[in-house]
């Protein structure tokens, strides 16, 4: 028989009919994990599964296979999205559907395992078993796609991620990978690609969602020796993390998206930028790249059609302002990264001065698809003006964080109280904040609003990152907002005005509303007031005067949440109060009489030595002395400390 | 003797501005930093004034031009983990070590770095010392995390 990379080359790719022989279709089976001779387990193993102690999982699961000396194949997968319930191990036996079981760690492996092994599977570890054809269902087990987190979703980016492995080719291509590039380079030209792109109504995911195809077809008819193509990978929005899952959970659908995309504008050479501190997505990518070119699937002359095609990986120091498009080509180029003024777009004159395409990872890996299925099949998904799907990291005080896939239409509220599972310890909703430091907040009133590009921009609000980070009513809005331009300050690359000081003096202004003056006589006071009316103008001056997307983005926060929230700001302001009990100096700690025991150990930990009392007695808090630090808040057994 | 930053730099076949950052990264992963003698002799070999270096290695968070300490403590600086309230573990970690972010202790043990999210944001909070992680940390633990570290380092010596 011949070997894998053969028979898939011959066999699989290269049949274009998508009737196989049932000899084919059998050894499909077996690259896909569902005809197995012997039970396979496969563990979520990236970087969330890792954090949540996938390795430890992984490592106990040898020891079972050890111990009982069985025979059985451990297969490491990316993530499925649903983050919070890491490790994930699923099983599959010879003849059963694939079963999935949550929070799997080192000690209840043997349990699980033996479970599944004996036919009785332990119940509350179960997420829920896959739909495959042929196979024996698992009685008494719920599908996976019928739980909350799955129904609401529909998969095309994330289709393949957390189910197959990431560092295997074969895998991949089993599942119908690469056939999208290989129907490109036979049967289209680049012209017909960008055709069928801009046909397919993809916007760039980037946040702007600018048409790709029109991009595209920008580039490509700009005459010039040399194109290049960049991907987008430079994802540092603190709370966003979609890409990175996407790169580590299946590089492949990224390579052939990058590949179809350097045809369609003739591009030989590709870059895609990713930010240095992910360091197992590179590794997994440039392990994809081996293997991709080990197949033919990159390289020189790729499939005898005569098209060369290489990508080259360039780690991003750690910029968040090297996300917008012409800060990245500096920054490839060996330069600061500093925004370049714009026109010239980088369609025209882009990395070193040849037209440029950028687009970020989410847009490329819808391309497989909509050249698999056509530009319809793309155009019946979404709304009227954003066709397809979009994906959001889910974050904050929520039940279920992790990545979700929605289809465009899809409202906010679904997302938060379906897919999300509502907010976390039964607490009450209070905004989400929709795409990041750039982003805006929605709040109870609109928060039905759905997911569609010109929706959103009806009420000032952009897509962004898509990173939704829900708050609760233990969140201030004003700490929130000063965490956000804190971080703009400092990522701010310096090269306008009104970004670099403007910011500055927001975060200056912000930081003086959450204290409390330590002098009510000095010109300290007067200041701080001048600075509490002066915050809005200069937020309108930064957002009107600065060049890139960053600084005119800047103080987007800080104004969706002064609509929504200004009686929380006039009370930091005025009261020197913070409702939510978050900023240190503005609140001060009680001591509930009924409840406190005595037990001494908040006096013992406090700081300021502001707990008095005796043992066994209820304690009282000093509030000259109290500065609010929540020492004894956390440290308190009987929740007897409350803040007023 | 030829020094590790004269193999890297000997290793490149062009003086290709493009490659520059790279260069400062491969330093940067085996010497820790970028030293003084490694911003002067990538200036020589890219024909670029050593100040121009160090403004655009400046311009980037990840160089580092003081010595890393034997434990690189990572603290996730995520939306997440601020609302689940890192910055108390961040006070708490300047307490105990009296360093800021970006420095490193005397001895040379310790050094805090704060970082955007690491992607775990279920966990919260996280931090990860020499690239393991540990999650759901609380400010309680900080004290016996460390004294901990302290402790497997003397073993090792």
């Amino acid at each position: 028989m011949e070997n894998n990379i053969q028979f898939l080359k011959e066999k699989v790719l290269l049949n274009e009919t998508l009737s196989f022989s049932k000899e084919v279709e059998e050894r499909i089976k077996i690259l896909k994990h569902e005809k197995t001779t012997k039970p396979v387990i496969f563990v979520g193993a990236s970087s969330c599964g890792y954090v949540a102690g996938a390795q430890k999982t992984i490592d106990a699961i040898n020891n079972y296979i050890l111990e009982n000396n069985i025979s059985v194949d451990v297969v490491k997968v990316g993530c499925i999205g649903i983050c919070a319930l890491e490790p994930i191990m699923d099983v599959q036996l010879p003849g059963m559907t694939r079963v999935s079981f949550k929070k799997i760690n080192a000690e209840n492996v043997a349990s699980v395992l033996d479970g599944v092994f004996n036919n009785s599977i332990v119940n509350e570890c179960v997420l829920g078993q896959y739909r495959q054809k042929n196979l024996q269902a698992w009685e008494n087990v719920n599908f996976i796609d019928e739980v909350d987190f799955f129904a609401g979703q529909k998969r095309i980016v994330l289709e393949l991620n957390g189910i197959i492995d990431p560092e295997n080719i074969e895998a991949f291509i089993a599942h119908g990978g690469y056939r999208a590039f290989i129907k490109t380079i036979y049967h289209y030209t680049s012209n017909e690609v960008c055709k069928i792109i801009e046909k397919s109504e993809l916007r760039g995911r980037g946040g702007s969602g600018f048409p790709s195809g029109k991009k595209w077809k920008i580039a490509h008819d700009n005459a010039a020796d040399q194109r290049y193509l960049i991907c987008n990978a430079n994802e540092s929005d603190p709370g966003a993390f979609m890409e990175k899952s996407i790169i580590e959970s299946n590089p492949h659908k990224l390579i052939e998206g990058m590949a179809i995309a350097a045809y369609g504008i003739a591009a030989s050479k590709a870059y895609i930028y990713i930010r240095a501190d992910n360091k197992l997505a590179i590794e997994r990518f440039k392990k994809a790249l081996e293997q991709a070119k080990a197949f033919g699937l990159l390289g020189e002359n790729i499939f005898d059609s005569g098209f060369n095609f290489e990508i080259i990986i360039k780690k991003g120091p750690g910029a968040f302002v090297c996300g917008e498009e012409t800060a990245m080509l500096n920054s490839i180029e060996g330069k600061r990264g500093m925004p370049r003024y714009r026109p010239p777009y980088p369609t025209e004159r882009g990395l070193f001065g040849k037209p440029t395409i950028i687009n970020n990872v989410e847009t490329l890996c819808n391309v497989p698809q909509i050249i698999l299925n056509g530009p319809i099949w793309f155009n019946t998904i979404g709304t009227k003006a954003s066709k397809g799907t979009k994906v959001f990291t889910l974050s904050g005080k929520i039940n279920y964080n992790g990545i979700i896939e929605v289809e465009m239409g899809k409202s906010f509220e679904d997302i938060i109280f379906k897919i999300g599972g509502d907010v976390k310890d039964n607490k009450q909703f209070k905004a989400i904040q929709l795409g990041g430091p750039a982003g805006t907040c929605l709040v109870k009133e609109n928060i039905n609003i759905v997911v569609d590009y010109e929706e959103l921009n009806s009420i000032d609000a952009i897509m962004g990152s898509g990173s939704i980070i829900v708050m609760d009513e233990k969140t201030c809005i004003v700490d929130i907002t000063k965490f956000y331009i804190n971080f703009i300050q400092h990522e701010s690359c310096g090269k306008c005005i009104p970004c670099r000081e403007g910011t500055q003096r927001m975060l200056e202004i912000l930081e003086k509303i959450t204290k409390i003056p330590k002098d009510e006589a000095s010109h300290q006071t007067l200041e701080r007031f001048k600075g509490v009316m002066q915050l809005e103008s200069i937020a309108e001056v930064i957002k009107d005067t600065s060049l890139c997307g960053l600084g005119k983005t800047a103080a987007n926060t800080f104004l969706s949440s002064l609509k929504w929230f200004r009686d929380e700001y006039e009370e930091h302001i005025f009261d020197r109060k913070c409702k939510a009990g978050v900023c240190k100096e503005l609140r001060t700690f009680f001591i509930d009489v009924d409840k406190c025991t005595g037990c001494n150990a908040c006096m013992r930990k406090c700081p300021e030595n502001a707990i008095i009392g005796t043992i066994k007695y209820p304690h009282f808090i000093v509030e000259s002395k109290c500065t609010g630090c929540g020492i004894c808040f956390e440290t308190c057994k009987f929740s007897a400390i409350f803040i007023k | 003797m030829k020094s590790k930053i004269d193999e890297i730099i000997e290793k490149q076949n062009n003086t290709d501005r493009s490659d520059l950052l790279d260069v400062l990264q491969e330093i940067q992963v085996i010497e820790g930093y970028l030293s003084e003698e490694a911003i002067i002799k990538t200036s020589q070999y890219f024909k670029l004034a050593s100040a121009k270096i160090y403004g655009i290695a400046s311009f980037y968070d990840h160089f580092k031009f003081v010595p890393q300490g034997r434990f690189h403590i990572k603290v996730c600086n995520g939306t997440a983990c601020h609302l689940a309230n890192t910055s108390n573990l961040r006070k708490e970690f300047e307490k105990i070590l009296k360093i800021q972010h970006g420095q490193c202790t005397r001895d040379g043990m310790f050094s805090i770095e704060y970082v955007p999210c690491m992607g775990a944001c279920g966990i919260s909070s996280v931090i990860s010392i020499n690239e393991e992680y540990y999650s759901s940390v609380k400010p309680s633990d900080v004290k016996d995390m460390l004294e901990n570290l302290r402790n497997t380092d003397d073993r090792i010596d």
